[in-house]
């Protein structure tokens, strides 16, 4: 496809603008004028028009295919919750925090107050807030209302931060981001943190342990009521990502489990947009001696049912404008409150099931390492694929050809060759069919043609794309 | 002196009080086409099996932990351009940095060649 200056004639104009009529100011000092014309594509507005399009004809989401990435959470998001999002574009953010605004933004606080009361009971924290813009935001906001809790208590030689070598790579980076030092915890056979090295670990310096459960193999861990008393024990404080939260809503709540901060990610359980720069939301929860340590303002409703803001002097201030990605917020309220409490039971009970489904499925011809019940999803290793020479990534790009999203490869780092498979609840059974039969041809054509998957994808714009390249030679500048 | 090895696939090769590190063929291979190595400040002081660099590929980024305690006196400044360096000779030309202050004592926690080839035949 040519680019859009490869279609630019000289001359051409998608508009002709009237000659001006207001008096030529006097030129600016040669120091600050640029020294060439700018290049601008010139092309008349039908071949502005078709070059967009056409473009965006080429884009891939999940309203077009299905997007198994593993541990992303790719679920279809609906229009009627899409369109919640809108219903608030005109309404200035500053209002609430002007001198008797918030009269002006009753229904807008009230979104922000119940979507929190609403995180609040889905994960048996006291508290939420709202305001961290992503995932790995959420993280560091938690990690350091961690940090203000051991400070208000005078312990200061808490230095550790321990994750399981499975965490997602946000958990260790948020954690040193915050100046701590990470105690790496290796998977045991069993497939989850290696419980006897944890104890080994634990100490009087170590501040906090960050865990994902589900974790990211997609296995419950039966020990994290136990890990979680290990931790409190020795006076650290547990993290909870929830990136995996769409696998055990209505099933277990975090801080039952005895979690004290956790963080959910809006884009990914409750059906916001995810990819493509979301935006993300990443709100986190707290166990209540923390609530005094949360980011400030808090959204509160007074006495008479009104919605208010209000300040408190321990929180660690602003960790965003405003109170979060309203828009997102309103999409994820609209969700809850759309789905209810069975409504919400049922988008876990059908994202385990359609995991296990695959699994089940697919374990004849790719190897499970972890051979157990999964939950939302499942991970593979093309190791048995890789005795002919193809790789996870060789299946990827088949599937690309094949029309579908390729899952995630190479991750988790613990498995070797990892094809990560996350169908969410939102796909039939005849979408996941399609994809099952097409892994199984690739699993076919390793034995039978691998150079035909070498060579994938054969069908898309561009082919296979250099990234080694791409990645040691980073010039990203035009000319 | 003959090269030591760590469970996480880093070498070290000791002459005197000084050390060079760097990954293991094994560990090169594994992470596949290497992009980008965060070499350690010259002068960092590290304790055995702390981290000591960064090393991304294609399919991952990965720590570098140090196979024994020392102070960084040099890095392999070549690996800056050219990171594939690590792909052709993980354990010559791809070495990553030289510790000084390092003791032989420390040695006894790691496994020679022979014991290292064992122990990836069990991975």
């Amino acid at each position: 496809m040519e680019l859009i200056f490869e279609k630019s004639v000289s001359g051409r104009t998608g508009v002709r603008v009237p000659l001006s009529d207001v008096p030529k100011a006097a030129p600016l000092a040669d120091a600050v004028r640029r020294r060439d014309p700018v290049r601008l594509p010139e092309v008349g507005e039908l071949d502005l028009v078709r070059h967009y399009t056409n473009l965006s004809r080429r884009n891939f989401s999940v309203d077009t295919n299905f997007y198994p990435l593993g541990s992303c959470t790719m679920k279809y998001n609906t229009k009627v919750t899409e369109n919640a999002g809108g219903l608030f574009a005109s309404c200035h953010p500053m209002l609430a925090l002007l001198p008797g605004g918030d009269k002006l933004v009753q229904g807008p606080l009230a979104i922000v107050y119940e979507l929190e009361r609403q995180l609040a009971e889905i994960t048996g924290m006291e508290e939420v807030t709202t305001q961290p813009l992503a995932g790995a935001h959420g993280e560091m906001t938690g990690i350091m209302v961690i940090a203000a809790y051991h400070k208000a208590r005078g312990d200061q030689k808490r230095k550790y931060v321990i994750v399981p070598d499975s965490s997602h790579g946000t958990n260790p980076a948020s954690a040193a981001m915050a100046g701590y030092e990470i105690v790496t915890i290796p998977t045991a056979p069993y497939g989850d943190m290696d419980l006897d090295l944890f104890r080994q670990a634990m100490s009087d310096e170590v501040a906090a342990v960050m865990l994902t459960c589900p974790n990211t193999l997609g296995l419950f861990n039966p020990h994290i009521a136990e890990i979680c008393a290990i931790a409190h024990e020795g006076g650290a404080l547990t993290y909870y990502d929830g990136a995996n939260l769409n696998a055990i809503l209505g099933k277990v709540r975090p801080g039952d489990v005895g979690f004290d901060v956790i963080h959910v990610n809006l884009h990914k359980t409750f059906g916001t947009p995810h990819g493509g720069g979301g935006p993300g939301s990443g709100p986190i929860g707290v166990r209540g001696d923390l609530v005094r340590f949360l980011p400030t303002p808090r959204v509160v409703r007074r006495g008479d049912g009104s919605y208010g803001v209000e300040d408190h002097p321990e929180g660690i201030g602003r960790v965003s404008d405003f109170f979060g990605n309203f828009g997102i917020m309103a999409r994820a309220y609209a969700y809850i409150t759309l789905l209810g409490r069975e409504g919400l039971i049922e988008v876990s009970e059908q994202a385990v099931l359609n995991a296990n489904y695959m699994m089940a499925r697919l374990k004849e011809e790719y190897e499970l390492p972890f051979d157990q019940t999964c939950m939302h999803e499942c991970v593979f290793s093309a190791s048995r694929q890789l005795e002919h020479g193809v790789h996870a990534i060789d299946v990827a790009k088949y599937l690309i050809d094949r029309g579908f999203h390729p899952p995630t490869v190479y991750f988790p780092l613990n498995v070797k060759e990892a094809i990560m498979i996350e169908p969410t609840e939102t796909e039939s059974k005849q979408t996941m069919d399609a994809f099952i039969e097409v892994m199984l041809e690739a699993a076919r054509m390793a034995k039978e043609n691998p150079e035909r998957l070498h060579q994938a994808p054969v069908t898309t714009p561009v082919g296979r794309l250099d990234e080694t390249r791409a990645a040691r030679m980073q010039q990203v500048c035009c000319e | 002196m003959a090269k030591f090895y760590t469970k996480e696939h880093e070498w070290v090769e000791m002459a005197g009080a000084q050390a060079t590190v760097g990954i293991s063929e094994h560990a090169a291979h594994e992470l596949g086409d290497i992009t980008y190595v965060e070499l350690p400040k010259i002068g960092k002081s590290v304790k055995q099996f702390e981290a000591l660099a960064a090393i991304e590929s294609v399919k991952a980024a990965s720590d570098i932990y140090a196979p024994v305690s020392g102070k960084v006196a040099a890095v392999n400044q070549a690996l800056d351009e050219a990171p594939e360096l690590v792909n052709q000779g993980a354990e010559f030309q791809g070495w990553i940095c030289k510790l000084e202050g390092v003791t032989e004592a420390e040695l006894g926690a790691l496994m020679d060649a022979a014991a290292y080839d064992e122990y990836l035949k069990g991975l």
